[in-house]
């Protein structure tokens, strides 16, 4: 239970990290947060020659609203965006998500942009970036370029985040004006991982509705407003598109079941949300 | 930028308990081991090494973080408090007393972590709820109390704390 040896790398500024990327391969890891990475280097289940240590680097330690969203850079923890004065206002999504983001104790060190790379397909942040069509800025030392999120997450603990790449920030769209939001989920126990998480917005126009913990990435769909038997139907239809998997945890039947249940839910509480 | 070689013993500074410490660590040496190993600080327990038990909590900076899940070179330079720094020079501090009043521990493995953790929320406020205190216990793993004598000590600490010794006895 500890890690192999590694070079640890304290890195002060993004070019820093995108040149050692560029320049060792897949031997080098960038170490963020470490709340899943440390985890993973405990147990050996990896072994990377070189950590390149971005919790604190200034440049990448900024949040801040810019051109409409909350700009949240890769050394920002989840704590702090918690803690981000006006955020039930500013992203409510996020508000509402974060809580149920692993334990206080593990948000003070995890970092956002770590949980967007991670990719896990239960967790919560990579369902809100994709409800709410947020963006990856990616950087290396070929460039740096934009993807928006349901490109960004390819599969399980898959992304399109190239070998080289660093994830510089994440960008979350601020709150539409009269829109409502919500989140939903339900783990074995508060701070674990989803079993099924669901998030959603309605809007003058309809509703984007959007589930976690059930398919191998989270996935978004776009409706009318629907109620009634019409969005039952809608919710029955888009939790057997998932293509859920029965595992330790639960069956692929009662995560449908919670895509059901927990969607009916969350519109309705967004719908009410709407102003 | 600064390269700590795999094996190089690198020279970490820390303020452990209002103390100015340092020893050497190489870059793989996690924080708890370095408390425990280099420091000598044997109170933060070792649990599960993966972040998940929440027996080497220790406080960061003033906020509570896992040691297993952080490495020394990353506590270069800053403020580390751990159960060493609850006692107070006459015996042991208001949670401490709590903890032991209420039956809030057996084996005690897990209570280091946890008055790491409690100490930080009262501090935030002299006033946590049951809720509060609950969602910050979530992120420990007792296997002997079944919490509910967790809960009580703290929320009668904090009342302690306060002056309300009502409350405390309660
Ligand atoms: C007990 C426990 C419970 C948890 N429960 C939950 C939960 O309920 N929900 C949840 O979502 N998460 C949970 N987590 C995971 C936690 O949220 C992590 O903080 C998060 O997944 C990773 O963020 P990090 O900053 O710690 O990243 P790290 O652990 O540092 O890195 C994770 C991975 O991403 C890569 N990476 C990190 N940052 C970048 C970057 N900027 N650019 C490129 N690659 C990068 C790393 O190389 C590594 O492969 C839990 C963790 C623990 C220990």
């Amino acid at each position: 239970m500890k890690p192999a040896a590694f070079d640890h790398v304290r890195i002060d500024a993004p070019e820093e990290a995108c040149a050692l990327l560029a320049a060792e391969g897949d031997d080098a890891r960038v170490l963020a947060g470490g709340q899943t990475l440390m985890a993973v280097l405990n147990m050996r289940l990896a072994a990377p020659r070189m950590l390149l240590d971005i919790s604190r680097t200034p440049e990448l330690d900024v949040l801040r609203e810019e051109r409409g969203t909350l700009y949240i850079g890769a050394a920002v923890t989840q704590a702090r965006v918690g803690a981000y004065p006006g955020l039930e206002r500013a992203v409510p999504l996020l508000a509402q998500a974060l809580p149920h983001v692993a334990h206080l104790q593990i948000r003070n060190r995890g970092t956002v942009c770590g949980s967007i790379a991670h990719a896990d397909p239960s967790a919560e942040l990579p369902l809100c970036l994709t409800a709410l069509e947020g963006e990856v800025l990616l950087r290396s030392v070929r460039g740096q370029r934009t993807l928006a999120a349901e490109a960004f997450f390819q599969g399980m603990l898959t992304t399109a985040c190239a070998h080289d790449e660093l994830i510089e920030a994440v960008r979350f769209p601020l709150a539409a004006a009269g829109a409502g939001y919500a989140f939903d989920e339900l783990a074995v126990r508060r701070g674990d991982f989803a079993l099924a998480a669901v998030a959603c917005i309605v809007h003058a126009d309809g509703i984007r509705f959007a589930a976690g913990g059930v398919g191998d990435r989270p996935r978004a769909i776009d409706w009318p407003r629907l109620e009634g038997s019409a969005l039952d139907d809608a919710l029955n239809a888009f939790a057997w598109s998932l293509d859920a998997h029965d595992d330790t945890q639960a069956s692929a039947a009662y995560r449908r079941h919670l895509v059901r249940v927990l969607g009916r839910r969350a519109v309705i509480r967004a719908a009410e949300a709407t102003t | 930028m600064k390269r700590s070689a795999a094996g190089e013993q690198t020279l970490v500074a820390v303020v452990l308990n209002g103390v100015r410490r340092s020893a050497r660590a190489e870059p793989r040496m996690l924080l708890s081991d370095f408390i425990r190993q280099r420091l000598g600080a044997t109170g933060t327990h070792v649990g599960c090494e993966h972040g998940v038990c929440g027996a080497c909590t220790v406080r960061l900076d003033g906020v509570p973080v896992r040691a297993c899940l952080t490495l020394a070179l990353q506590a270069d330079g800053r403020r580390i408090d751990t159960i060493e720094g609850l006692a107070g020079p006459g015996g042991m501090g208001a949670l401490q007393l709590a903890f032991r009043r209420h039956h809030a521990l057996q084996c005690g493995f897990c209570t280091p972590g946890i008055l790491m953790s409690m100490s930080e929320l009262i501090e935030r406020g002299p006033r946590p709820t049951e809720d509060e205190v609950r969602e910050v216990l979530a992120g420990h793993l007792c296997r002997c109390t079944g919490y509910t004598p967790i809960v009580r000590a703290v929320l009668a600490a904090a009342a302690a704390m306060r002056g309300d010794e009502e409350s405390a006895d309660a």
